[in-house]
């Protein structure tokens, strides 16, 4: 059995089955820290006699918990109604309803676009709060406190990660080229949100990723000219606090019956439907500078 | 003749095994980004260019790019200079 999974091994990696027979992983791992847990309790708790046992009895302990944890999913799953079925609650009017009256009530064409920013934009409101707080959370985890000892080292750490010294002309000249037209196109995606597929979430993770494109090849003194920490802080509020803002009068006209004074707009235009437009727009600011953010987290452990 | 879209899933599932499978860490990443590309089309033959889109984005730009990088930060400071990946 274990020969069978050496030979799947052996395909994936690309190594003719004739030579590195030997190649195993665990005869290199010398350094404790890199053993597994396994092997660590191997060493650790059992001595050299039960090793065997012990490695069978694990093997079906985990065989027997892996067949429980399915079996209880199995048994939930089979509570649920037939598929299909006419009587089930995602097959009431509320579909249909949004298929016929959402360009007359929304504004938008695009209806997905239209569910998740005009009659579901609640749940919108919270799915970018909660990138918002995600983005907090890993700068939480990873910053240091700074002593003064450490500041020494942190010259030696940022000559060992900045990119200023790597001047890589192939890339800069295909930079220069491609870096344009990835954020042209991210911005075309963003307020065409309404009108045709893509949307704030999508068009946010083209133009995040022309942002990190832009900082590998042009380093990192270009790029702290437009973004750096304050333009992210300043940007990622005023663009959360506009969506709050801004829906929330949507909320209360709506549930107060009182009419609105947004204007819905020619369905077909740009400037239609509504509170769709701006929110796109923020919407999209909001995931772009995440992501940004998120890769110069791992990569400078700053933004 | 099996459809495209049963190759497709063929090609998901061999995939996702080979990325457990596999000793070579870089090796497992290229995997996921193309498991990521099939998805994606698998995603546009559903009829939801939306989520194709989405998925093309985060796939192949950003989650690969964040993998790269933590790859490159736990081998620098292992061994202090540039390893490669399979230790």
């Amino acid at each position: 059995m274990s020969s069978f999974f050496k030979s799947i091994n052996d395909f994936v990696d690309g190594v003719s089955p004739s030579e590195e027979k030997v190649k195993s992983i665990r005869h290199k791992k010398s350094k404790h820290h890199e053993k597994t847990l396994l092997e660590r309790m191997e060493n650790d708790l059992v001595s050299g006699k039960n090793k065997k046992s012990f490695q069978n009895v694990y093997n079906a302990m985990s065989i027997i918990l892996a067949l429980i944890i399915i079996g209880c999913l199995l048994y939930t799953v089979s509570f649920l109604p037939t598929y299909g079925d006419a009587s089930n609650p995602a097959n009431n009017i509320v579909s249909g309803r949004y298929i016929e009256m959402g360009v007359k009530e929304g504004g938008a064409t695009n209806l997905v676009g239209n569910m998740i920013l005009d009659y579901r934009a609640f749940d919108t409101l919270g799915e970018s709060h909660v990138l918002y707080i995600a983005a907090c959370t890993v700068t939480i985890l990873l910053a240091r406190l700074k002593s003064k000892k450490e500041e020494d080292e942190e010259i030696a750490d940022e000559e060992l990660y900045s990119h200023d010294d790597k001047h890589d002309d192939i890339l800069r000249k295909g930079a220069l080229l491609v870096v344009p037209a990835i954020l042209m196109f991210g911005i075309y995606v963003v307020i065409n949100g309404h009108l045709s597929p893509g949307g704030g979430f999508s068009g946010g993770a083209i133009m995040g990723a022309a942002f990190i494109l832009y900082n590998l090849s042009f380093g990192d003194h270009s790029t702290e000219k437009f973004i750096n920490i304050k333009t992210y802080k300043t940007i990622i509020i005023s663009a959360l606090g506009f969506y709050a803002i801004g829906k929330s009068y949507s909320f209360f006209t709506g549930a107060n019956q009182i009419h609105s004074i947004i204007p819905n707009g020619i369905p077909g235009n740009i400037l239609s439907s509504g509170l769709i437009l701006p929110l796109n727009i923020a919407v999209g600011v909001i995931v772009a500078l995440t992501m940004f953010g998120f890769y110069s987290l791992f990569d400078r452990e700053e933004i | 003749m099996i459809t495209v879209e049963a190759l497709l899933i063929i090609f998901l599932l061999l995939c996702a095994i080979s990325v457990c499978v596999t000793n070579n860490l870089l090796t497992s990443l290229v995997i996921f980004t193309a498991y990521s590309l099939v998805m994606s089309i698998i995603w546009l033959i559903l009829e939801s260019p939306d989520l194709a889109i989405t998925e093309a984005a985060v796939g192949a730009g950003v989650t690969s790019i964040l993998f790269f990088i933590t790859l490159k930060r736990v081998n620098e400071m292992k061994d202090g200079k540039g390893g490669d990946a399979n230790e």
